[in-house]
């Protein structure tokens, strides 16, 4: 383990929660005005939890980091792109349907959702592209979901989708098109029902602001970001092994699993350490090692007992 | 065609010198955002990024000056070196930044890319064939080598090509904006076989009978 410095991140570096607001309202303004003549923000409301089993003892990620730089190629490539573009995105009213192989199939709504026992957890997120954020997500455990619908005996994956809103979502329309659509992810069942896999439906105290996957999102925090399936609209239990969009898109880049290995190079970077986004700023040396299994190794190296992770990547 | 006006031949090294300076801007605005921490995100990645689209801005620059002259008539030549070298500062601006800001003197880390990401093979080749090219960039190096020069600085056909794959290979998902590097980078290489034909039909036949019509 490396040794922990605490970044220095003055108060004033932080954007005050009214001006990020406003910023919002605007945003939803101009999408058409929807939102704001309804009275009431359809996302980043206030959203209550309780403190969680898991949480991380490192400086967070500023909130302005955690939903200005994301990946959502739905609304753009740009890192900022989803910020940006998804002011007409709307994640209410919204349902979830779970099926498959389960023995009570069920669609959940968003009241639903938002009625499990919400906790909030700090997780490390570290992105395949070598950056890292520590961030306070809300949510619940995947786990007590699947518990609902009752996985039958010869289920062993389960296969995530995200919604498909080619007028809400400007990266789903037009001449160039980064990926095909729908984004769908999978995780086999022992992973999912790992107790640190989560569906988070907020993010920093609040809702789930749209480009970061509102209203629901998968987190699993031992894995590249890009396996956090955001905007999730279907559950599906399988017996085989699902596809993954990234896998697809590339096969040799990004793998099934994808857990976070420093040993296992991504063809084109390394992924022996990281940046930490937010802190050290330009000249401060912000990179850092990345750990085995994102610094989940402990909880989680077990399910991958005996598995090549070289050939597994 | 009609012709552009002149800039009137005493400013002609004036503008020169203009070009150098406001060529700089871009780095120079990249680097008080990032040093002032208005960058927003990994601002160390969009300043290395900022400074290495605008080499391959510059190196495409470079090039479009000779199909400039043969196709509108426009003589920009006088501003070529000044391109170029922008590119190779850029370039060389772009290396630091990487190997400074972002991997921090990590130097077993950055020759271990440079050995295994052929992105990184490749835009460091590009790099080392550019050095020539900048050294020779200056009336002493042309009267000394003599047509050896122009047969040197033919390599920047290479390192624009080198330029743009590199540009490509380091995205995720190859965009619009990768592909039109990749599209001017071929056209303006591809110019070069053909112009010779061009100029010939220009001054003979061709011009004429276009006229006549």
């Amino acid at each position: 383990m490396s040794a922990y410095r605490p970044p220095h991140i003055s108060a004033h570096e932080i954007t005050p929660e009214s001006v990020f607001l406003d910023r919002r309202t605007f945003l939803a303004a101009t999408a058409g005005g929807l939102l704001a003549a309804a009275g009431t923000p359809a996302f980043a409301a206030p959203l209550d939890a309780a403190p969680g089993r898991y949480v991380l003892d490192e400086a967070l990620t500023p909130e302005k980091d955690v939903t200005g730089y994301n990946n959502f190629y739905e609304f753009g490539t740009g890192k900022g792109d989803p910020a940006a573009n998804s002011g007409a995105f709307e994640p209410e009213p919204w349902s979830v349907a779970v099926g498959g192989l389960v023995a009570k199939p069920k669609t959940f709504g968003l009241e639903e959702l938002l009625a499990f026992p919400l906790e909030e957890r700090i997780y490390r997120m570290r992105c395949v592209e070598a950056w890292s954020m520590v961030i306070p997500w809300i949510g619940f455990p995947l786990a007590s979901l699947l518990d609902r619908v009752e996985p039958l005996g010869d289920a062993k994956y389960v296969a995530f989708e995200t919604v498909v809103r080619p007028r809400q979502m400007p990266g789903q329309s037009g001449f160039f098109q980064p990926l095909p659509w729908p984004y769908v992810e999978g995780l086999r069942l022992d992973e999912a029902r790992h107790p640190l896999t989560i569906l988070s439906v907020g993010v920093y105290g609040k809702t789930l602001p749209n480009q970061n996957g509102a209203p629901v999102r998968l987190v699993v925090p031992w894995k590249y970001g890009f396996k956090g399936i955001k905007s999730i609209v279907r559950i599906t239990l399988t017996d085989k092994e699902p596809p993954s969009t990234w896998n697809v898109s590339a096969p040799q880049e990004y793998g099934f699993y994808a857990n976070v290995n420093p040993e296992v190079d991504h063809p084109r970077w390394s992924q022996a350490s990281e940046n930490r986004i937010g802190e050290g700023g330009f000249f401060g040396a912000n990179r850092r090692p990345t750990l085995p299994f994102n610094g989940y190794g402990e909880e989680v190296a077990g399910l991958y007992a005996g598995m090549d992770l070289r050939v597994n990547y | 065609m009609p012709p552009l006006p002149a800039l009137p031949r005493k400013y002609h090294a004036a503008s020169v010198w203009l070009l150098y300076i406001v060529g700089l801007v871009p780095a120079a605005w990249g680097f008080w955002l990032g040093a002032t921490g208005r960058l927003p995100g990994n601002p160390v990645k969009e300043f290395e990024h900022l400074l290495g689209l605008w080499a391959l801005r510059f190196l495409v620059a470079t090039l479009a000056i000779t199909p400039l002259r043969d196709l509108l008539g426009v003589n920009w030549l006088r501003y070529r070196r000044a391109l170029g070298l922008l590119a190779f500062w850029y370039v060389l601006m772009h290396f630091s930044t990487y190997m400074l800001l972002d991997q921090v003197l990590n130097v077993s880390a950055v020759l271990a890319d440079i050995a295994k990401r052929p992105f990184i093979t490749i835009g460091m080749a590009g790099f080392v064939l550019l050095i020539p090219l900048a050294l020779t960039s200056n009336a002493w190096s042309i009267r000394r080598l003599g047509p050896r020069w122009g047969k040197l600085h033919r390599l920047v056909y290479v390192i624009a090509a080198a330029g743009a794959l590199h540009f490509a290979l380091s995205v995720k998902v190859v965009g619009p904006e990768q592909w039109m590097y990749v599209a001017l980078v071929a056209a303006l290489v591809a110019w070069r076989p053909v112009r010779p034909r061009f100029n010939r039909w220009k001054r003979g036949g061709g011009r004429a009978r276009l006229n006549e019509a």
